[in-house]
């Protein structure tokens, strides 16, 4: 375990709600508006932190579980990726399976606590989330699969850090297309707009926005939070895989992290602005089109 | 490293899912019209050396692959408004993984086909690709337009595997092939028409539907 690393995790644990922030004002930018402070996600938490809960009498301690399991999943998948660029805090063969299944509880857990509410509007949220998150796990795996087979790495902490930058010359494209497929899988997961708007409060197009409806007070501070970490953790994926950053110093590592989120945090606003929301039934038809991008990467390597 | 005709034969590749996941007929009409291009620059990036007859060669290309007939295609939607593919006899999911399974047998077979004189080795396995991605939009789709766009891409494969053999045979190949593009274009053009004017649609699966 490295300290450079842990310090990196704790980094992105602070700047993580600055990220919604960032896309928000990109968005608000390109659409000829002022729009929210970038900080304005830090001043909501505030705000909610002060607040008081309110339970609805329905529900279980499953509700009141949720919100806790789904950060801690998400922080607990943090520290399998290598965020100073050489290793990981966490590491062992075979992680990937870890840390997509950290994703998945994270995932069932505000799942549970969203149908443990009783209301079918949130019940149908929880039906379209898992939906979507079948056909993007199989996507996640294919991307994984290509990073394993181009480093020879069968960890996280391996794939992305010191051999990645070996690989880059030799799987230019490979590993250009399993980022792109990471990068619609950042907007899958974390519910941006060709999939879920996240500004809309329109009952029918809502998914992650409805399950959370019933939470308040700190539980919603706590799901926005770790909703904010798991889009960084996402940035930080696409991230090192695009900036293999091993031969950098630990402050020049840090500052191209930092840039690196930001560009994706400013790519998800831009995204956002010249795109409508996908149809439903059409959400499957862009995770197949990743799918196949990555498969395709895939392929080239095993030539 | 990667070399500029690698990186444009992977473009090419990537039209060709443009064109399997899109519904657009629009984004389907510009994919192959980028992938026309395309084919343009491969042809000038894989001669030896610049000659004239290189370069008539790929700004043909250009000028029939990428301009004229993406044109005509144009025309053909605003004349008949058809927008969109709906109810392909496969769908676009579908459609997207018979893609990427064509892709891996195309790997799969270029493995097993020894060609001399390769000077590119992704160029046959991205050519078989195109060629089987070609025959999927062709039988998979009801919209005579986007048969149309896959009967092009059928002919860019054929164009590019053409391309592994331009030493042996320099001008026979092209001939030919900008020939029965024509020919295919011309027939397709004037059953489209005549389709639209009896039908008012260019759905082609109404053809079965004929009687005395």
């Amino acid at each position: 375990m490295s300290g450079s690393a842990l310090a990196a995790l704790v980094a992105l644990l602070v700047i993580a709600p600055l990220l919604p922030g960032v896309a928000v004002k990109t968005k608000s930018v390109l659409t000829g508006r002022r729009g929210a402070p970038v900080l304005q996600l830090y001043y909501d938490l505030w705000k909610l932190v002060g607040k008081r809960s309110v339970y609805s009498a329905t529900t279980t301690w499953i509700f009141r579980a949720g919100p806790v399991v789904m950060l801690v999943s998400v922080v607990a998948a943090a520290l399998f990726l290598p965020l100073d660029g050489r290793a990981a805090p966490a590491a062992f063969d075979g992680d990937l399976v870890a840390f997509a299944a950290l994703l998945a509880l994270g995932r069932f857990a505000l799942v549970l606590a969203g149908l443990d509410t009783g209301s079918s509007f949130e019940g149908m949220g929880a039906s379209r989330e898992v939906t979507f998150a079948s056909f993007a796990e199989p996507v996640l795996f294919l991307c994984f699969l290509t990073l394993m087979l181009a480093t020879g790495q069968l960890s996280l902490s391996g794939m992305l850090g010191v051999p990645l930058l070996a690989a880059w010359p030799r799987a230019a494209a490979s590993l250009g297309l399993a980022g792109l497929s990471l990068f619609v899988l950042l907007l899958v997961e974390n519910s941006r707009v060709p999939v879920d708007d996240p500004a809309t409060h329109l009952e029918l197009t809502m998914v992650h926005e409805v399950i959370v409806l019933d939470h308040s007070g700190p539980d919603l501070a706590i799901i926005l939070y770790g909703s904010a970490v798991k889009l960084a953790v996402f940035g930080a994926l696409v991230t090192e895989v695009f900036v293999p950053r091993s031969g950098l110093s630990a402050p020049a590592s840090f500052v191209a992290l930092l840039g690196g989120l930001i560009i994706t945090a400013a790519a998800v606003g831009v995204v956002e602005s010249s795109m409508a929301r996908l149809r439903l039934t059409r959400v499957p038809q862009l995770l197949a089109g990743a799918g196949a991008l990555a498969f395709f990467g895939l392929i080239l390597l095993m030539r | 490293m990667h070399t500029a005709p690698q990186l444009v034969l992977l473009l090419i590749m990537l039209t060709n899912f443009a064109v399997l996941g899109t519904t657009r007929l629009s984004t389907c009409i510009r994919a192959v019209a980028l992938q026309g291009l395309l084919l343009g620059v491969l042809s000038l990036l894989l001669a030896r050396q610049f000659t004239l007859h290189a370069g008539a060669l790929a700004l043909g290309t250009v000028a029939v692959k990428a301009v004229a007939l993406p044109w005509f295609l144009e025309w053909a939607i605003r004349e008949a408004s058809v927008r969109r593919e709906i109810e392909p006899l496969v769908g676009f999911n579908a459609s997207l993984l018979l893609g990427a399974l064509a892709v891996a047998l195309a790997f799969a077979i270029t493995a097993r086909l020894p060609l001399p004189g390769l000077r590119e080795e992704l160029l046959v396995p991205i050519s078989l690709a195109t060629v089987i991605i070609g025959f999927i939009v062709v039988t998979g789709r009801r919209k005579a337009l986007t048969q149309v766009v896959g009967y092009l891409m059928l002919e860019n494969g054929i164009y590019l595997f053409g391309l592994t053999q331009t030493d042996s045979m320099p001008f026979l190949l092209e001939l030919g092939v900008l020939l029965d593009l024509f020919v295919v274009v011309f027939v397709m053009g004037i059953v489209i028409f005549h389709i639209n004017r009896e039908f008012d649609s260019l759905d082609s699966a109404r053809l079965e539907e004929l009687t005395d």
